[in-house]
């Protein structure tokens, strides 16, 4: 097994598609990275907005610091990252159909189970290499570019703010949080490539599912709020933000406080019961697939 | 019966007498205020705005006579409220001639005398003060400000060793506050099924912001560049 996962690891890896997310990752941080340097002061101003009649201005390179530039990075990205694990997880059963080397996978002396169980891991520790870069990029190389500083967190209706020394955890939290969502996601464009036989379907197929999911997400439509939007492993990919979300007593942030750690928790088995759905799916049908290419 | 009357009521016309003009009170402020050139006070700053979460910050507070003054982080966020820095009781006081002052008696349950100070410029931005003194000690203990610009404050000072400069240990800052909103899209919140929208008794609850100062330095100087 082990030698199956180095295997397929260093196929994964000797892909020149797998390097373009961590390229295409690494190009739009430093650009946001460099706008908010440079322009980081509109983006406080928005944030700030909502306050600007009641307070005086804060100035932004106390708001504007490592943790809060982390945020606004993982806050753009974490929708998209998840279509560049799509790219791999989609590509790990249907690109060895596509390239007519599924049936020569599968005549190997291991069970169908155990070679779904190495293509996923491999494709689970790629998203988790993609997600650590993000986490050097997004906070440790904005840390270094601007410094650390207590947290603001905007919300709709509230300005939650935490001290520098309560942050880190957070996001710790956060990421592990993040990695549970994105292998939801690489389960969904796992299954998906199970089911065909070319690896632009199920790539193509995830990143629509995705797209469509986050537009409902984000649609504030009372009657979908209701009835489609808590099932939707989309809305529960967001539960990073839960971290971020802090308690007060008479207005005063009680430091190591989450807000409500239920609803996160509980996020966090829905998105595990969909990638165990996902997984369960695509090994009962590869089970029984006639593989034929 | 008729002599006690005329004994109790010759004691009241003789308080009345003793008690002093509101004139005389505001000078006896005043010239405690104006004992203070310059001061540097370090202070911890809690906010208590409903639509904020925010831990306590430290802050550095500096002031310069006649009228600057100059409110710093010294870590962490802080939210000082908009106009705060610019009322200034010492330099609105010290315009002498340019207020008219209404006594308005004595509060029933605190017996702190009031007085409206009702500013003569059309320019200042103090459009009325209401101050609640402690005659004995000389303090003004509660001030509510009308402001042509930033509405209408309400300060509570409590005064510990730096009473004798009129410099509080504690000052409450009460204020209106204006709703808090931004678009969802940008935002992108997690439901996490908690209310974020106060209910409508908090809603318009005043916002207050509480500044408790730990040391003073009085008249050591302090540079005008700090003000910049």
């Amino acid at each position: 097994m082990i030698s199956l996962l180095k295997i397929e690891i260093f196929k994964i890896f000797k892909k020149p598609r797998t390097y373009i997310a961590f390229a295409v990752i690494s190009l739009i941080i430093i650009l946001i990275q460099i706008a908010l340097k440079f322009g980081g002061k509109e983006y406080v101003g928005l944030m700030m907005s909502g306050m600007g009649d009641s307070f005086e201005e804060i100035p932004t390179k106390i708001v504007l610091n490592g943790y809060l530039v982390c945020f606004i990075i993982l806050n753009l990205l974490l929708i998209h990252i998840p279509i560049l694990v799509a790219l791999v997880a989609g590509d790990a059963i249907a690109g060895e159909a596509n390239m007519g080397t599924l049936r020569l996978i599968a005549s190997k002396p291991v069970s169908r189970i155990q070679l779904l169980i190495v293509k996923f891991t491999a494709s689970v520790i790629y998203t988790l290499m993609l997600l650590i870069w993000v986490a050097f990029l997004a906070l440790i190389v904005s840390i270094a570019l601007f410094g650390v500083n207590w947290l603001g967190v905007p919300r709709e209706l509230q300005f939650n703010v935490m001290e520098s020394d309560d942050v880190l955890w957070r996001y710790a939290l956060a990421f592990c949080f993040a990695a549970i969502g994105l292998i939801c996601v690489a389960a969904l464009a796992f299954m998906l490539s199970v089911f065909s036989d070319n690896s632009i379907g199920p790539i193509v197929v995830t990143v629509c599912v995705i797209i469509v999911f986050t537009i409902l997400t984000q649609l504030q439509i009372p009657f979908y709020d209701e009835t489609i939007k808590p099932y939707l492993f989309t809305t529960h990919m967001l539960g990073w933000k839960g971290f971020f979300y802090v308690k007060a007593v008479d207005g005063v942030t009680q430091k190591g406080s989450i807000e409500n750690l239920s609803a996160i928790l509980k996020s966090a088995a829905v998105l595990i019961g969909y990638t165990a759905v996902f997984l369960g799916i695509a090994f009962w049908y590869f089970k029984r697939k006639n593989i034929l290419s | 019966m008729k002599k006690m009357f005329i004994i109790i009521l010759a004691c009241c016309m003789v308080s009345e007498l003793l008690a002093q003009t509101p004139q005389e009170l505001v000078n006896k402020i005043k010239a405690k205020l104006e004992k203070v050139n310059d001061y540097t006070a370090r202070g911890k700053l809690k906010t208590n705005v409903v639509f904020i979460k925010a831990p306590i910050a430290s802050v550095k507070v500096y002031y310069k006579k006649p009228d600057k003054m100059k409110i710093v982080n010294e870590n962490g966020i802080s939210f000082i409220p908009k106009g705060s820095v610019n009322i200034n009781l010492a330099k609105f006081l010290s315009a002498a001639g340019n207020y008219e002052i209404v006594d308005a008696g004595k509060e029933p349950v605190t017996g702190l005398r009031i007085l409206k100070l009702l500013p003569t410029d059309e320019n200042s931005d103090i459009v009325l003060s209401t101050l609640y003194i402690d005659e004995k000690a000389e303090l003004i203990k509660k001030a509510k400000n009308t402001t042509r610009d930033n509405g209408t404050y309400e300060l509570e000072m409590t005064y510990g060793k730096y009473a004798t400069y009129g410099l509080p240990d504690k000052v409450i800052f009460s204020f209106n506050t204006k709703d808090y909103k931004l678009p969802k899209g940008v935002t992108f919140d997690y439901d996490d099924g908690s209310e974020q929208k106060p209910d409508d008794n908090l809603k318009n609850k005043k916002g207050k912001v509480e500044i408790t100062y730990s040391e003073y330095l009085i008249n050591k100087g302090v540079d005008d560049a700090i003000f910049k």
